[in-house]
């Protein structure tokens, strides 16, 4: 089994963006350190934040019910929230729960920008 | 006799009678062309309207133009054309031809001998004539009735070779198509697409219109839509490329509609769009029937159309049956409909789906329209059926695969899942399924390690793993009484709102990632069973 690599969230800016790069594994112990970084990217009040699964290695229920948790703060806050860099199979899951419909996903970062760019 | 030769007679004998150089003309009322001298056979334009025809339809005698006062259009047409007499051809009261002639060469005026003779002439031509032009037409009835019988004749060559010759075989899945061409030969049609990663397109479809333009445009849109699904993934991508692709060339008035879905077999998810065909229908193993509805306009009207697209998970014991109007639209004595009601109905209460589905549908549409019932337009159905897995009841015919236990701790569903992973390597699962089954293996043994054994390091959460020919399985035990029964599906909009707690994803999960999921309670410990076909 690989060693778990623990959760790790780090929040970059772009001009309209914030980008919460997501790393290791989202269960019950990444509430903290996610809620931290989305309060952390609202700052500066940009267009969009953008969660970036691209590094992530693993991600149970209790990360999914974390990302809703997430979605619904930015809805509260009618602030945009988009996510990118999902595997197959976790793009798959975010269609099984229907975050997929509410929270678009893309491939990469870069199609994320340029689609909030565009709009 | 025939027509043509009858009329040559006739105007033989009007010669003979008269003693004249100069033919007349005959000239028929009756739309049926004749193969006879132009110069002498002329269709005469008479308007329903014009008081010549009255005259015509009531007098047996020869009519002098010279003396007719009657403001007719007509009259001074053959007046101006140099015509002298007209001789009504009347059979059984029916007007069916007229005799003109012009004047005599010797410039003497008709005699009343003379008219008496052609008046004579024409009560016994006329019957003749009447005869001579039923034939003609009933002649040209049979040709065109053969034209017809040919042109569905091809209409139905092209649909059935268009149509597929076999139904894929897919595991753990039974496909049944049915189809039933009309006399005259709608447009409907149905396609299996093989995909990429084991991925099958279905279509259903009816173009508008019968027989040979309906099989051409069918012909077409198939074409196109084989070309669109290999190339693109979406449903709804499928359907907007084909219409744009239509839109150009399809004759004017005709259109189609089109229900398109993909099916991933390995785990029953099926996306769909749907440009203006009737909405197919879902039923679960449970006996929910669910409509799978999505808008777009049917292909071939309008360019740059968009299509919604969704998505089904089917689980075991579930079937989908889509369907042409053909079926709805059925009549019976009475004119009522067979209706989206009455199938709605029919599918909620059928268990079976499949072939089973298909035969009893027919036998009930047989029972509605009745015996005598001409079948009004093309039936078609494809019925799509999940097979429930048939698992042995003992363990003779499983296989053991591997065994083992881990501490009940948060986090140690890695453990599990990782350890579940080796296990089952050899049996070469495609990539997406193992991650599938992974997290499966991971969400129930959190379940079973939090919920049953309380996270207490005295109640290991034990793993087994069997196989057998088709089917591998994955039981994890606890010591617990097993999840509530009651709980409560995961709904987004729900949680979105506040009514739903966040979490509660588990269960929602380890169902649409496996085949089939059984729970079971052997001795004093809760059972997971999760179930992935081979």
């Amino acid at each position: 089994m690989p060693t778990p690599q623990p959760f790790e969230a780090n929040v970059r800016r772009q001009p309209r963006a914030a980008i919460i790069e997501l790393r290791g594994e989202i269960n019950a112990s990444a509430e903290a350190g996610l809620s931290m970084a989305y309060t952390k990217a609202e700052q500066d009040d940009p267009e969009l934040i953008l969660l970036n699964f691209e590094h992530v290695e693993y991600m149970n229920s209790t990360g999914i019910a974390l990302v809703v948790g997430l979605l619904a703060k930015a809805r509260k806050g009618k602030r945009r929230i988009a996510a990118c860099g999902l595997s197959t199979h976790y793009r798959e899951i975010f269609e099984i729960t229907r975050l997929a419909d509410y929270m678009p996903v893309f491939g990469d970062e870069t199609a994320a920008l340029t689609d909030n760019a565009a709009g | 006799m025939k027509q043509g030769s009858l009329i040559a007679a006739l105007i033989q004998r009007v010669r003979g009678v008269l003693r004249r150089e100069r033919p007349p003309v005959v000239t028929e009322l009756v739309r049926a062309a004749i193969p006879f001298d132009p110069d002498m056979v002329h269709d005469l334009d008479l308007a329903p309207n014009d008081p010549l025809l009255v005259l015509l339809q009531s007098s047996h005698n020869v009519i002098d133009l010279a003396n007719l006062r009657l403001d007719s259009p007509m009259a001074a047409r053959l007046r101006a054309e140099g015509t002298r007499l007209i001789v009504p051809l009347l059979s059984q009261g029916e007007l069916v031809g007229m005799l003109s002639l012009g004047s005599r060469r010797s410039e003497q005026d008709y005699a009343s001998d003379d008219k008496t003779l052609l008046a004579n002439l024409a009560t016994q031509a006329a019957p003749a004539l009447r005869v001579a032009q039923l034939v003609n037409q009933q002649r040209a009835e049979a040709r065109e009735r053969e034209r017809i019988a040919q042109e569905l004749k091809v209409a139905r060559l092209i649909q059935q070779t268009l149509l597929p010759r076999e139904v894929p075989a897919l595991r753990g899945w039974t496909i049944t198509p049915y189809y039933e061409p009309a006399r005259e030969v709608g447009g409907d049609f149905y396609d299996f697409i093989s995909l990429p990663n084991g991925h099958l397109g279905l279509v259903i479809a009816d173009v508008t219109d019968k027989g040979v333009p309906a099989a051409l445009v069918m012909a077409t849109t198939r074409s196109v839509l084989r070309a669109a699904a290999t190339r693109l993934e979406s449903p709804a991508a499928v359907l907007a490329r084909v219409n744009d692709m239509l839109v150009p060339d399809i004759p004017a008035n005709m259109f189609v509609t089109c229900f398109y879905a993909v099916l991933d077999p390995s785990g029953g998810r099926l996306r769909y769009a749907n440009a203006g065909h009737d909405v197919a229908y879902w039923r679960t193993a449970g006996g929910e029937l669910r409509e799978l509805r999505a808008r777009g306009m049917p292909l071939g009207l309008m360019e740059g159309m968009i299509y919604e697209e969704y998505e089904a998970r089917l689980r075991p014991g579930d079937h989908v049956l889509l369907y042409s109007d053909g079926l709805v639209e059925a009549h019976n004595a009475q004119r009522e409909m067979f209706s989206f009601e009455r199938l709605a109905t029919f599918v909620s209460a059928s268990e079976q789906g499949g072939q089973a589905l298909v035969d009893s549908l027919l036998a009930e549409l047989a029972r509605f329209t009745g015996a005598r019932w001409t079948q009004e337009d093309d039936i078609t159905l494809v019925a799509v059926r999940y097979e429930r897995l048939e698992l042995p009841l003992d363990d003779a015919g499983w296989e053991h695969v591997a065994e083992f236990s881990i501490t009940s701790a948060p986090d140690n569903e890695r453990l599990a899942m990782e350890q579940v992973a080796e296990a089952v390597a050899d049996l070469g699962l495609p990539a997406l399924r193992l991650e599938r089954l992974k997290t499966a293996v991971a969400e129930a043994t959190m379940n079973a390690m939090e919920h049953g054994n309380a996270y207490r390091a005295d109640r290991p959460t034990r793993i087994n793993i069997r196989r057998n020919a088709s089917t591998l399985s994955v039981r994890i035990f606890d010591y617990g009484a097993g999840p509530d029964q009651a709980a409560e599906t995961p709904d987004l909009e729900a949680k979105l709102a506040g009514l739903q707690t966040p979490r509660g994803w588990g269960l929602h999960l380890i169902q649409h990632m496996v085949d089939d999921v059984r729970v079971n309670q052997e001795g004093e410990q809760h059972v997971v069973e999760l179930i992935v076909r081979l």
